[in-house]
């Protein structure tokens, strides 16, 4: 019973691995950029959302839904602000930035809201579903819904509007989707409001399981190790990457020596870097000359 | 304007480029040597610190700089050369030996790191370096027996032929001393084959590669020295803190040693220099600016390392050849005095050499 107990927390868990990966891939496919704050928008996300529907008491859907809007605001305006000067640049620059950028946002953040870790209300918090003994949460079955639903919804905007299929064009090949007349630059910025809603979906999932805090954002390092199983330019791969490493880090914890939870995402992304680096899902070949 | 003429290779590696560097710099090493006859001790306490920053800056300086490859787990290497240094000089080895037990070790740990690291580029090597620093991290934690768990350690004093090492006039000649024996060797390392293949497998991996240069030995020796480096920077830096604790070496110290390169200018010793200056001293001035700001701002608990963020993307947005960077800039402008050309320094466009697969 166990297994089936520790299978459930682990999807779970894998799965908000998996949307914060969902946004690392998405930014990197479209700009090769590496956003290694997506973590700390995450945790921005989540505190957007706390203010709307805790403190402003609004209703849970219409609240997050404002914090999608705020995010996405968010996103553009870094995009703005701090990555467009960088097009160009190389990546570790980047790299740097965005790890910069990350503890800005923490202190932002803390400044804003306070260290002390906070809880989302939800319509569906503390409830559990019993089926034989196994106990679910409700939280654990929004977070494996939800991520569901986010993923439909980005498959079908993918695939059926002039948008979607205009950003994978852009994540094809810059340069030709110049030529046919993509707003290559605006695109850019809409990918980031996209991961920055995306990571607020993630943030806003989480937040009834794992209080919401300022340092919430090192899961971001977590779900880099999800990106990387899952190939790091795959979409469906960032997500079954995520859950492969919420199982691995749920089961270590049960059949391992204590400490071995908490590095267990690590090692696989050690592993997975010096045995397969191209990842399960590969999309990168070797670079020719 | 001064013009340098070479008349031969002897002339093109030659240590010091003319006679006015030769002075100023020895001007420099005099008046660091005296300096703690004229200082109170909290500065030579301070300017150790900036000396050990210093170590580790070039240590990281051979990596990021010259080698172009990124890591983002140094704080594993200083932590692997302090624990080593507090367990050896515990277990009664004397001074010298232990810490050079200790550099050795971490550069053997160093040149292991490096195995995956030669099919790994960019990003990929810049979170496997980062997730080796974690788990160091977490042995640390886990191996009581030699660590201490998180019950941390004591260093042992420093103390060689009978003479305190520990003391602060002799702790701050110590480390002056080690940082020049790490300058002049990573000077001589530049000025030979294996530091130019260095700069070359930055420039171009390929490039390099087909002009005989041999990858994976090319990084693994960096990584070794840099490793090295930055353990005996490590070491030094346990006998400066006297009780170590895993929390000492987390990833804010591997972001802040790169923040020290990048700040300082990639791609030259003077930025290492310049960076350890910076670094060592901003806590000190953000000290005095708390006091300054109101409260409610000085107070934040986050502002530290929210400052060095900020710092960061400033650098690498408007000036990303870092403070030594705008020293050459500075001094061009003086050199060449009222002819100076905005355009000289006008950043080129630059286009990125894309990973993919097109």
């Amino acid at each position: 019973m166990d297994f089936y107990q520790l299978l459930i927390s682990g999807v779970s868990q894998g799965c908000v691995y998996g949307l914060i990966a969902l946004g690392f891939v998405l930014i990197y496919k479209a700009t090769e950029m590496v956003n290694f704050a997506q973590g700390d928008m995450m945790m921005l996300g989540a505190f957007v959302a706390i203010t709307f529907v805790n403190v402003m008491g609004m209703p849970f859907i219409a609240g997050v839904i404002c914090a999608m809007i705020v995010m996405a605001l968010v996103g553009v305006v870094l995009e703005r602000l701090l990555l467009r000067p960088m097009i160009g640049e190389p990546h570790f620059a980047v790299l740097m930035l965005t790890i910069g950028l990350g503890f800005v946002l923490r202190a932002v953040a803390g400044a804003i809201w306070g260290s002390n870790p906070r809880p989302l209300e939800t319509p569906y918090s503390g409830q559990v579903l019993r089926y034989g003994e196994l106990v679910i949460g409700y939280e654990n079955l929004a977070i494996v819904g939800g991520t569901l639903v986010l993923c439909a919804l980005l498959y079908g905007f993918f695939r059926f509007t002039r948008l979607g299929t205009a950003m994978q064009a852009a994540s094809q090949n810059q340069l030709a989707a110049y030529y046919v007349g993509i707003p290559v630059k605006r695109i850019y910025a809409l990918v980031w409001a996209l991961s920055a809603v995306i990571a607020t979906c993630a943030g806003v999932l989480t937040a009834p399981v794992s209080l919401v805090d300022p340092l919430m954002g090192f899961i971001g390092i977590k779900a880099f190790a999800a990106a990387i199983v899952g190939g790091f330019g795959s979409l469906p791969g960032a997500i079954l990457g995520g859950i492969v490493v919420g199982l691995a880090e749920q089961f270590a914890g049960l059949y391992l020596p204590p400490g071995f939870a908490d590095m267990s995402a690590y090692v696989i992304l050690l592993i997975m870097l010096i045995v397969r680096p191209q990842g399960l899902f590969a999309s990168i070949q070797r670079k020719k000359v | 304007m001064r013009f340098i003429r070479k008349t031969g290779y002897q002339d093109d590696i030659a240590l010091f480029r003319h006679n006015g560097q030769r002075f100023w710099y020895g001007l420099l090493l005099l008046v660091l040597v005296l300096a703690p006859f004229g200082l109170d001790r909290f500065f030579l306490g301070e300017f150790a610190l900036v000396f050990i920053y210093a170590i580790a800056g070039i240590g990281l300086m051979l990596l990021v700089g010259y080698t172009g490859l990124v890591s983002l787990g140094h704080a594993a290497f200083l932590a692997i050369g302090a624990y080593a240094q507090a367990y050896l000089l515990a277990s009664g080895w004397s001074f010298p030996v232990a810490i050079l037990a200790a550099t050795a070790l971490t550069a053997a740990v160093g040149a292991v790191v490096a195995l995956p690291a030669m099919r790994m580029t960019g990003i990929y090597l810049a979170v496997a370096t980062l997730a080796f620093a974690v788990i160091v991290e977490h042995i640390l934690i886990g191996w009581v027996s030699v660590t201490g768990g998180f019950r941390g350690m004591l260093v042992p004093q420093a103390r060689w032929l009978g003479v305190d090492l520990g003391g602060a006039l002799a702790f701050y000649w110590l480390c002056l001393g080690f940082l020049l024996v790490t300058l002049l060797l990573a000077l001589n390392l530049l000025r030979s084959p294996s530091g130019r293949a260095m700069v070359a497998v930055r420039d171009s991996e390929t490039s390099a590669e087909s002009m005989g240069i041999h990858l994976a030995r090319t990084k693994t020796i960096a990584f070794a020295l840099s490793a090295g480096f930055t353990g005996l920077a490590g070491a030094l830096f346990a006998h400066k803190i006297g009780y170590l604790a895993p929390d000492a070496f987390t990833f804010l110290i591997s972001i802040q040693l790169l923040l020290m390169v990048v700040v300082g200018g990639l791609g030259s010793l003077h930025g290492a220099i310049f960076g350890a200056v910076f670094i060592g001293l901003l806590p000190q001035g953000l000290a005095v600016m708390r006091d300054t700001l109101p409260p409610a701002i000085g107070q934040l608990p986050g502002l530290e390392p929210g400052i060095f963020g900020l710092i960061l993307v400033l650098f690498l947005i408007y000036e990303p050849q870092g403070i030594y960077g705008r020293w050459c800039k500075i001094k061009s402008y003086f050199e060449a005095f009222p002819l100076y050309r905005r355009a000289t320094h006008k950043r080129q466009k630059r286009y990125l050499r894309t990973e993919r697969l097109q």
